[in-house]
């Protein structure tokens, strides 16, 4: 038999921005009618990788192989050119314009097309993969999972047969999951090579044929998924075995401590971001929050925080409501917010100072008027950064400078050494590799422990499973059940991310 | 009735420069960027307008002159703000202050050579006079309201309609209206951001410098006097942009009510009510100041600026 022909081959890629060696010396191989998964922790260069197939980036070293031929990508019009289409993490797409107006957009029109016929187009290559769109819509009236179709369209009519998807599920319920996997077979089962990139193990088992695995730049192994399991993948991945289960301590039940009844909250655009929001937390307890992104999620934080109007209704902590309240004051009465947002740094630290004086945005208030005592501040610091081995030079560092996790453990640190009695934190363990998590996770177990009520937002159904006592599911601002964790399922949760009600209520006791 | 047709023409002869100005940052807004250079380009095509047709006395190569000069200042501010990504707000205003300063500089080395104000030939004026078509512009009443105007109010009427077919109608357009509201998005369909910057802050660019060649050769009758020739026209049109909701099809209505503002001064006679003539001058700026604060209230995701206004796109960046 003579040499394969693959879709795409990598070889010895090379890539560095400044001093940072994003991959080093990878290679990787895709053929037509395969599903490659590309896995590996945050911070591991798959993005990068990808956005070199894609034209973003150009390699500093390796070569790129298309179909046979030795290419060079320097542009995203090389790549279509080329057949390559790249599904971002982050959609490329313009809020304003239609859905057809995203699709055409940058390419050549063959003819002069009216609107209906560039419709039945894309009607047309729609039914071919299963797709469905309304060709007229506004992006910004689309779901996340539209959106994604969208995308997905987009390179399709570029004519693309490699298909890269960056992190795709990340925003989507369990059941999008499972229509977008139905999607990527029938693309397969049409002969195109597709690598979907991702961190999720259970994703990789269920779509792939092969896996290629990145540690820190290197790739480190390709296996066939059949011969594999999570286990395996995750030692591949981390580099060593790692204890997959989060612990979940059994804790008495102390006295409710933060109530909400009936709570609703208008967002920037004055549409209602929270409509009739009803629960209750208890100290000792954690009570997740699940739900597709901007699903009122942020509005609720804020509420909590005193940083957002309350419409209607009231939030009672410790019996007292805190309408009225300013943050300060809500702080002062034992409520601490962390809230992570996608970029990691928007809220909370400021990013062009350093750890000690991030520590004293919350506690320049006390001590002597006027001047800044800076030691307690300092001495938090050292602690906070020896207890949760921080990695950072010394606490001068701004923690601009620090990656990812250093900046998510500063954050959540300072939040919980000011003893709050409930403690809110959203997106913890965002964009973390494997071992920050488990520490972030121990740290809030550890609270749990000494009886804060913890309310914590997450995005990782397994997490919010495993590591909370009661799972609350917003969608569109409501809430749509509160479930016991240990008796739900991954589907149930999912439909109900999905708009559909719990039947037969539980877990609420008010 | 006669008074109130004569009003309608003042207003869109008034109107004009505004027009081309507006249509002129309106291809500029659309593609991302904003230039606050607007009045140093007008001031450009003035003087290029002006000392073109003053020499050649050519009509066509004066304006081509004017659309020139004022696209190399855009080329200007296009290569800082696009290839060295400099801060659109500092460079558009230095760009006028540039263009007002050498306009100036090259206006009174021209009066010093003429020994006096420089005025432009009586032939030229009367190729920039008022239309007589033939039959049409004869109609009562709608000849005069449709059919008398200079060639360059035609011109304008032609570039702004052009320009929204451009904008919305082509899939050109479409790429710039892509890059505009989010670039990178732009780039990652393999629209060429760079080019479509370039093409159209240049192209908007010499559009608004017609406009000040309109104010030379036009308002100001063809003699040069270079204490206000732009007069802050190039101010109104940055409103103006955003009162039409950055659509060039709008903007021929939008710049000809602020012409009428303009000319509001002649048409209200002192014995009726006698109002000072400085209050007039003044009305455009508040009508600017109050459309800017009737539009900041207004929330709407097509008829706001582009999303990707003002700031500068970098590939690389992580």
């Amino acid at each position: 038999m003579a040499d394969e022909i693959f879709a795409i081959e990598l070889k010895g890629i090379t890539k560095t921005f400044g001093s940072v060696v994003a991959n080093d010396n990878i290679h990787l191989t895709v053929k037509h009618g395969e599903i490659l998964a590309l896995l590996g922790e945050n911070g591991s260069g798959k993005t990068t990788l990808m956005n070199m197939l894609s034209g973003i980036y150009h390699p500093d070293g390796g070569s790129i192989t298309v179909r046979g031929n030795e290419v060079f990508i320097n542009s995203p019009k090389d790549a279509f050119a080329l057949g390559i289409g790249m599904i971002h993490q982050h959609f490329k797409l313009v809020d304003v314009l239609s859905a057809s107006e995203n699709i055409v957009m940058g390419t050549r029109a063959q003819k002069r097309q009216g609107k209906a016929a560039l419709s039945a187009e894309i009607t047309e290559i729609s039914r071919k993969f299963g797709l469905q769109i309304d060709p007229g819509k506004k992006i910004y009236n689309m779901s996340v999972s539209e959106k994604q179709t969208v995308e997905i369209l987009k390179v399709l009519y570029r004519g693309a047969d490699i298909l890269i998807l960056d992190e795709p599920t990340a925003v989507l319920t369990p059941q999008e999951t499972e229509k977008l996997f139905s999607i990527l077979r029938r693309m397969k089962a049409e002969g195109c090579a597709v690598i979907i990139i991702t961190h999720k193990l259970n994703e990789v088992l269920a779509i792939s044929d092969r896996v290629t695995i990145l540690r820190k730049g290197k790739s480190v192994g390709t296996v066939a998924t059949v011969e594999t399991d999570a286990k395996k993948l995750t030692e591949l991945m981390v580099g060593r075995p790692v204890e997959l289960l989060i612990d979940r301590p059994d804790t008495s039940k102390a006295p409710s401590l933060l109530e909400v009844v009936h709570l609703t909250v208008k967002n920037e655009e004055g549409y209602d971001a929270l409509r009739d929001v009803a629960f209750d937390l208890a100290g000792g307890e954690i009570l997740g929050v699940a739900g597709v992104a901007g699903s009122g999620q942020k509005e609720l934080c804020e509420a909590i925080a005193g940083l957002a109007k309350i419409e209607k209704g009231a939030i009672l902590f410790n019996k007292e409501s805190i309408a009225g309240k300013t943050p300060a004051e809500i702080i002062k009465s034992g409520i601490s917010m962390s809230f992570i947002p996608e970029d990691r740094l928007g809220m909370g630290l400021v990013a062009s100072m350093d750890i000690t004086h991030n520590m004293l945005l919350k506690s320049y208030k006390t001590g002597k008027p006027f001047i800044l005592d800076r030691k307690p501040a300092r001495a938090l610091a050292e602690h906070l950064v020896k207890r949760l081995a921080i990695n950072t030079p010394d606490i001068g560092t701004p923690v601009r400078q620090l990656s990812g996790g250093n900046v998510q453990k500063v954050l959540l640190g300072r939040e919980i050494e000011s003893n709050p009695s409930l403690l809110i934190t959203a997106y913890p363990v965002r964009g973390l590799d494997i071992n920050s998590s488990y520490t972030i996770y121990d740290l809030l177990n550890e609270q749990k422990r000494k009886g804060v009520g913890i309310l914590f937002i997450g995005e990782d159904l397994d997490v919010l499973l495993e590591l909370c006592d009661r799972i609350m599911v917003l969608c569109h601002g409501e809430v749509t059940g509160i479930v016991e964790a240990k008796k739900a399922t991954k589907e149930q949760i999912g439909l109900m991310m999905a708009g559909e009600r719990q039947r037969g209520e539980v877990g609420n006791s008010a | 009735m006669t008074n109130v047709i004569n009003f309608i023409v003042a207003a869109v002869l008034s109107g004009t420069p505004l027009l081309f100005a507006t249509t002129g940052e309106i291809l500029t807004q659309r593609s991302g960027n904003l230039n606050l250079g607007v009045e140093g380009m007008m001031w450009l095509g003035a003087f290029a307008g002006f000392y073109t047709a003053y020499k050649t006395e050519n009509p066509v190569l004066a304006v081509l002159a004017a659309f020139g000069l004022a696209a190399f200042g855009a080329l200007i501010y296009a290569f800082l703000t696009v290839t060295m990504k400099a801060n659109q707000n500092v460079t558009g205003l230095t760009l006028t202050t540039f263009g007002i300063g050498l306009s100036l500089v090259m206006g009174y080395a021209m009066i010093d050579s003429a020994g006096g104000a420089p005025k432009v030939s009586s032939e030229l004026r009367a190729s920039l006079a008022p239309a007589d078509i033939p039959f049409l512009s004869d109609i009562p009443y709608v000849g005069k309201l449709l059919f008398q105007y200079n060639p360059l109010v035609y011109l304008g009427i032609a570039v702004a309609a052009l320009s929204a077919v451009y904008l919305y109608r082509t899939r050109t357009g479409l790429n710039v209206r892509a890059v505009g509201e989010n670039p990178s998005s732009a780039d990652a369909a393999g629209i060429n951001v760079t080019a479509a910057k370039y093409i159209n802050i240049l192209i908007g660019g010499g559009i608004c410098g017609i406009g000040g060649a309109y104010m030379s050769l036009v308002t100001a009758n063809g003699s040069w006097q270079p204490a206000g020739i732009v007069n802050g026209n190039g101010w109104i049109a940055v409103a103006l942009v955003i009162f039409v909701s950055w659509n060039p099809a709008k903007a021929i209505l939008g710049s000809f009510i602020f012409g009428a503002f303009n000319s509001l001064t002649n048409y209200i006679p002192a014995s009726v009510v006698e109002i000072p003539k400085a209050f007039y001058q003044m009305l455009p700026f508040v009508l600017t100041t109050v459309v800017l604060i009737i539009t900041s209230i207004r929330k709407s995701r097509e008829n706001s600026q582009p999303a990707g206004c003002g700031i500068n796109y970098f590939r690389e960046e992580r």
